[in-house]
């Protein structure tokens, strides 16, 4: 399964990007491979709409998981619709950090 | 002539000069107050009217998914994220759709066509004789404040004396209300926050190209600053009107300053006259 990490940088050692739709990048980490991917979230400075357009990109790469801070009610809605489970990290941790909190179940669910 | 009060800071007294002077002028003159602080428009409390109240809309898109081949040609097109389309599911964001009708055009399979939503009203009144008053209300939850504005203004477009009494700040709605006006009368206040706010403004028509002066309101005598800062950058202060306890108290209750002291309607007459020159007309 393809897990999405929002982060500050582009590696798993980046910190965990509190924001959804303004995070600098997307790490789509895949759980059996143990591979990842950084993407550059080119929404960054968009000037609004933001949250829809980054969930229809993780959407585009099959993440199956989002781990972020804070969603807005739109990106929620789109992200519920395509079926994408979203879990909030707290906390400055690394990616690899909230990538083995998920793993032990020590994340909580957005509802 | 198309005459704008503005100001950077909210609070300044833009509606207690806007209604004062429509009211002085409209003793002689056909005029329009337009009120464009669409967001918390006020000018109706002082000329308490019927008004004949309507509708304003803007187009948005409707999209039949029996046609549609989730081609995501839209979503891909529109900048504001207000569509998303995922494998086998359209999703519409009311709110966050600019009406800009790309969807529309590119969409290959013709599965979207637009429908009217209200985003406010526009009210239209004659509280006295020769006076016109013209008010946008935008609607609570709705975000789009400039397409109101727009529509405010081309209600008086043809009209002779025309009066756009503008929302605080520099933003958007500020910017649509004051393009293509003649000139704008900018209220400030003798303090450090109208300052700051005047300087803020003052750029503003400046870089629309729009002459501009300033009136000090609530000037406790102490002024040098703004004084200072309106001879450097070539504003003519065309009206001080000094802090007054009976001044406020006229204001709150929706009187006007110049019908309980009609000694002020000469100072408001001089404030349109300045104006004109301003604008470039003759005396």
């Amino acid at each position: 399964m393809k897990i999405c990490i929002t982060a500050q940088g582009a590696d798993l050692e980046a910190k965990v990007e509190e924001r959804f739709g303004r995070a600098p990048y997307f790490i789509i980490a895949d759980s059996e491979t143990g591979s990842f991917e950084a993407i550059a979230n080119p929404f960054i400075n968009g000037s609004g709409g933001v949250g829809p357009k980054a969930a229809q990109l993780i959407i585009d790469r099959q993440a199956g998981v989002l781990i972020s801070g804070l969603l807005g009610g739109n990106a929620k809605y789109v992200l519920d619709s395509a079926g994408i489970t979203q879990y909030v990290y707290r906390g400055d941790g690394t990616v690899s950090a909230a990538l083995d909190a998920f793993k032990k179940n020590a994340l909580d669910q957005v509802n | 002539m198309k005459l704008a009060i503005a100001s950077g800071k909210g609070g300044t007294g833009k509606s207690m000069v806007a209604a004062n002077l429509a009211f002085t002028l409209a003793m002689e003159s056909q005029v329009s107050l337009v009120d464009c602080d669409v967001e918390e428009p006020n000018l109706h409390l002082f000329f308490p009217s019927d008004p004949m109240t309507r509708d304003v809309t803007l187009p948005i898109p409707v999209i039949d998914e029996f046609i549609c081949t989730y081609c995501r040609k839209c979503g891909e097109f529109c900048r504001y994220g207000a569509i998303s389309v995922l494998p086998k599911k359209l999703l519409f964001f009311a709110d966050l759709c600019h009406s800009c009708g790309g969807c529309v055009l590119v969409c290959p399979e013709n599965a979207i066509h637009e429908e009217p939503k209200r985003i406010g009203t526009l009210s239209v009144s004659t509280p006295l004789s020769g006076l016109k008053l013209v008010t946008g209300m935008l609607d609570a939850g709705s975000p789009l404040a400039v397409p109101i504005i727009h529509e405010v203004k081309i209600e008086t477009s043809d009209d002779p004396i025309v009066i756009l009494d503008t929302a605080p700040g520099t933003s958007c709605p500020v910017v649509e209300a004051l393009e293509g006006c003649d000139a704008c009368i900018l209220v400030t206040e003798s303090t450090p926050f109208g300052l700051h706010d005047l300087d803020l403004a003052a750029d503003v028509t400046e870089r629309l190209g729009i002459p501009a002066g300033v009136i000090i309101n609530r000037s406790d005598g102490k002024d040098d600053e703004t004084l200072r800062f309106c001879a450097e950058h070539d504003l003519d202060v065309m009206l001080t009107i000094p802090f007054s306890r009976e001044i406020a108290s006229i204001q709150s209750r929706g009187d006007l300053l110049c019908r309980v002291h009609p000694e002020w309607q000469k100072e408001f007459r001089s404030l349109f006259t300045k104006s004109k020159v301003l604008a470039g007309g003759e005396l």
